[in-house]
């Protein structure tokens, strides 16, 4: 590929490779401050079908080891996000050293809060924000698990706002640095923050899992606790490798929702669910 | 008179949570998520091979059986062989 950019992220090694300039800027523009690996773990490519849709309605498809046929391709203008989608792809797909789970992670004091939720329950914009009142952030999509230690380690890739999101962590972190506004992609308005100097810092410290959350946005305020066999079956739904890890999957798990209280929280605004978040973690931590 | 066994435990992990108890399928990969009588059915079998009325007769010794219907455990059973969890003999 003609143009190429190296990323670590957590215990993640990428190799970026492009067909056109703009997505690899915008990448190494944004994780300036992220180290380099010496041999990357996961490929992504961002081709042109086509050699003419280069230049002609440029229209970028997501490759790398793994990729999904048929998917729709992303316009130029959303090349960031089209590599953030394959670096994404490529850990959902072929990540087999950590139980990967879709969750958004902080830390304090070595121990762990992760939330987890569908799209649209605030997983991002509840880490960004909690990044900003002085937590470390590990990640805001996936939290690793190591089915040898049980420790939960980081994965602090750029933050994914969305839509309402981006004014709320821009009011919030106003001295944050944010990538280009991405307007009118499949999920609405996107634009991506740089974590803070600490989380690129700490990224390769894991944390100890101390509370899980399954955050629901736009509901009357509520909590309620999660018995150990819902949250098994509720991150087993948001862990794209349980299967392939097999036992040992099975194990990181079982001895995840074991150890690690957790609790189902509603909140109508950002304000109330962080407050929850603190008064939940006071407890936990 | 049809027999069933449960597998050999060295194929199944069982991992009681709560009201439920998680058995991973070591042969299929499967997880299982399992509510009563499943569990104690398993444990009922042990190493033994039993028919429907002998492990009827062992379940209502251990528990109290609201309903000890021998077609309702049968037909269990059945699911459990589909699953792998307990072999016909």
């Amino acid at each position: 590929m003609r143009h190429v950019a190296h990323l670590q992220i957590g215990p993640a090694g990428f190799r970026i490779g492009s067909d056109w300039r703009a997505p690899i800027a915008a990448l190494e523009e944004l994780y300036r401050d992220y180290p380099k690996p010496e041999i990357p773990d996961f490929n992504v490519h961002l081709f042109a079908a086509r050699p003419w849709r280069r230049f002609l309605r440029p229209a970028i498809h997501i490759g790398g080891d793994f990729t999904i046929p048929d998917a729709a391709p992303l316009p130029l203008a959303q090349g960031l996000l089209a590599a953030e989608m394959g670096m994404n792809l490529q850990m959902a797909l072929a990540q087999r050293r950590y139980l990967l789970l879709h969750a958004s992670a902080v830390e304090r004091n070595g121990k762990a809060v992760l939330m987890t939720g569908i799209s649209g329950a605030g997983k991002s914009t509840l880490a960004a924000l909690l990044m900003a009142r002085g937590w470390r952030l590990m990640g805001d999509e996936f939290v690793l698990i190591d089915p040898a230690t049980g420790l939960a380690h980081a994965f602090p890739r750029l933050i994914s706002l969305k839509n309402q999101a981006i004014a709320v962590a821009r009011a919030a972190l106003p001295e944050g640095r944010f990538g280009p506004l991405l307007p009118g992609t499949p999920k609405g308005d996107i634009r991506h923050l740089v974590p803070d100097v600490r989380a690129i810092e700490k990224m390769a410290e894991p944390a100890e899992p101390a509370l899980l959350l399954f955050p629901r946005f736009g509901f009357e305020a509520a909590e309620r606790p999660v018995p150990p066999s819902e949250a098994f079956v509720r991150l087993t739904q948001a862990s794209t490798n349980y299967v392939h890890l097999a036992e040992r999957g099975f194990d990181a798990l079982t001895r995840l929702v074991r150890s690690v209280p957790a609790r189902a929280i509603d909140y109508p605004d950002t304000d109330s669910g962080i407050a929850l978040v603190e008064v939940l973690s006071e407890a936990a931590l | 008179m049809t027999r069933y066994r449960a597998a050999p435990p060295e194929t199944l992990r069982i991992v009681p949570l709560d009201a439920l108890t998680l058995i991973y399928h070591r042969a299929s990969g499967i997880t299982h998520v399992v509510d009563a009588p499943v569990p104690e059915m398993l444990e009922a079998l042990g190493d033994d091979d039993l028919s429907v009325d002998q492990l009827l007769a062992r379940l209502t010794e251990r528990y109290d059986l609201l309903d000890a219907d021998p077609l309702a455990l049968a037909i269990r059973l059945d699911e459990l062989v589909q699953a792998g969890l307990v072999e016909r003999l």
